[in-house]
């Protein structure tokens, strides 16, 4: 068993996100939109030991399951996350995160004279490149703390 | 959605930008074949900025290749002063044109735009991002004057927030050029040109002075460094001088030196230097009715061969 397992309790239903990037959790629940103002169970492990990462954030979500394009955005915070579908205690689907080729409308573009900051009708748009996202429209490169940039409540 | 816009030019080939200089020759050699081409044709100018040279341009062009021209007049008089969106605007100018030309001063606006038109929108200027139109013209020059392969280019000024600049880098890429980058440090081209340029392999020098490149240039393309982009007029001060170019500045200089500029230019190229072998940038300038016809004349017939 390991430490992580040891400080955070199994969930019966829900979704395990693990191996996520150190300090990211909270950002891993603001894309998924979790505040606990629903009344769901939420468990958070952070900065617990790693042998792959040596620092990871463990995130537990109880009668939740993540769709894809939720995964998507998460696999541009922590790409190395797994996923972990739980079915009565049972582990019945475990996956890694994929980089998708664009995200649309879950970024906000950090070039303040990009038309996507304008009152426009269109959604922001990233073309995921190498080591970061890159806005379609105006060419914006964001390879550092993408999360800042989530067009999302934290 | 339409493909045939011309919204960056990190899109085009060198094929693409061959065709366009291959018929702005031709126009060149015998503007009177072209005069009644698009007859009939209505070219809309969106100009949310103020713009002079551009504008007069695609408008001449448009009436050299037998067409019209509408203008949707200052932002002050037009909607946008009501709040329309730009979206809006050109579904609605889409209605009354054959083509549309946009400047406006937002990143990326050129490429939104073009999601809610039918009709060939051309990028006039977007921001500090974009100026495709411009390079076209700027090429021709290049390729009258020196050809564009095995040549050494050197780019000067605000390369930070000149579209003109990242435009022709990237254009240059198509080409066997070494480009020198020219600029204060705090106006550097920026990162996302860069990244491009890198990924296009392309020869590629950063410097803070001219003199140390100079003599082996044969192109110089100078830009303004814009006053107000400085938070401080003694920093702006500062750097402007070291960017002036003048009849001593070019003793360095190559005899077949090309001095190129998009103008408006206030005080970075010497009057003195006008009548020198150097200047070509009113030449320059001139170049930009027969490339933006051959331009227009390219995108409207292959719009008219699309609707048929």
């Amino acid at each position: 068993m390991s430490d992580h397992e040891l400080r955070v309790s199994k969930i019966r239903n829900g979704t395990v996100i693990d191996h996520v990037t150190a300090g990211q959790a909270l950002n891993v629940l603001a894309i998924l939109g979790i505040d606990g103002s629903e009344g769901e169970g939420v468990s958070i492990g952070m900065n617990v030991p790693s042998d792959r990462l040596g620092r990871k954030d463990v995130v537990k979500v109880e009668d939740r399951e993540l769709s894809q394009s939720e995964v998507e955005v998460l696999s541009l915070i922590a790409p190395e996350a797994s996923i972990n579908i739980i079915r009565d205690y049972d582990v019945v689907e475990k996956s890694r995160v994929d980089r998708p080729e664009t995200v649309t409308g879950l970024l906000s573009c950090p070039n303040r004279n990009c038309i996507t900051n304008d009152d426009e009708p269109i959604a922001s748009k990233f073309t995921v490149v190498a080591d970061g996202v890159r806005c379609a429209y105006c060419g914006e490169i964001v390879r550092d703390d993408i999360a800042a940039h989530l067009d999302v409540q934290t | 959605m339409r493909q045939d816009h011309l919204i960056s030019a990190a899109n085009l080939s060198r094929e693409s930008i061959e065709a366009v200089l291959d018929r702005a020759a031709a126009i060149d050699a015998d503007p009177a074949a072209y005069r009644q081409r698009h007859a009939g044709a209505v070219l809309a100018l969106c100009f949310f900025e103020p713009s002079t040279r551009t504008k007069m341009s695609f408008d001449t062009a448009m009436k050299r290749l037998g067409g019209t021209t509408v203008d949707m007049g200052t932002v002050e008089s037009s909607s946008v002063k009501k709040g329309e969106t730009l979206a809006d605007t050109v579904r609605v100018v889409e209605g009354y044109a054959d083509a549309i030309v946009l400047r406006h001063p937002s990143e990326g606006a050129a490429k939104m735009a073009s999601e809610f038109v039918d009709v060939p929108l051309v990028n006039a200027g977007d921001g500090a991002g974009q100026h495709p139109s411009q390079t076209l013209l700027d090429l021709y020059t290049i390729r009258e004057r020196a050809g564009l392969d095995d040549l050494s280019v050197g780019i000067m000024g605000d390369l930070k927030y000149g579209r003109t600049v990242h435009s022709l880098a990237h254009a240059l890429t198509n080409f066997d050029v070494r480009q020198h980058f020219i600029s204060p440090e705090s106006l550097r081209l920026p990162r996302n040109v860069r990244f491009d340029l890198h990924e296009a392999g392309a020869h590629v020098r950063e410097h803070t002075d001219l003199e140390a490149v100079l003599p082996e240039l044969d192109v110089l393309y100078v830009t303004r460094i814009q006053r107000e982009r400085f938070p401080d007029e003694n920093e702006y001060r500062a750097v402007a001088g070291q960017y002036r170019i003048d009849e001593e500045t070019l003793e360095a200089a190559r005899d077949d030196l090309s001095v190129m500029h998009p103008l408006p230019r206030v005080d970075e190229i010497a009057p003195e230097v006008d009548e020198t072998e150097y200047a070509t940038y009113f030449e320059q300038a001139h170049n930009g009715i027969p490339v933006r016809m051959a331009l227009l004349d390219g995108l409207l017939a292959r719009a008219k061969e699309g609707s048929r």
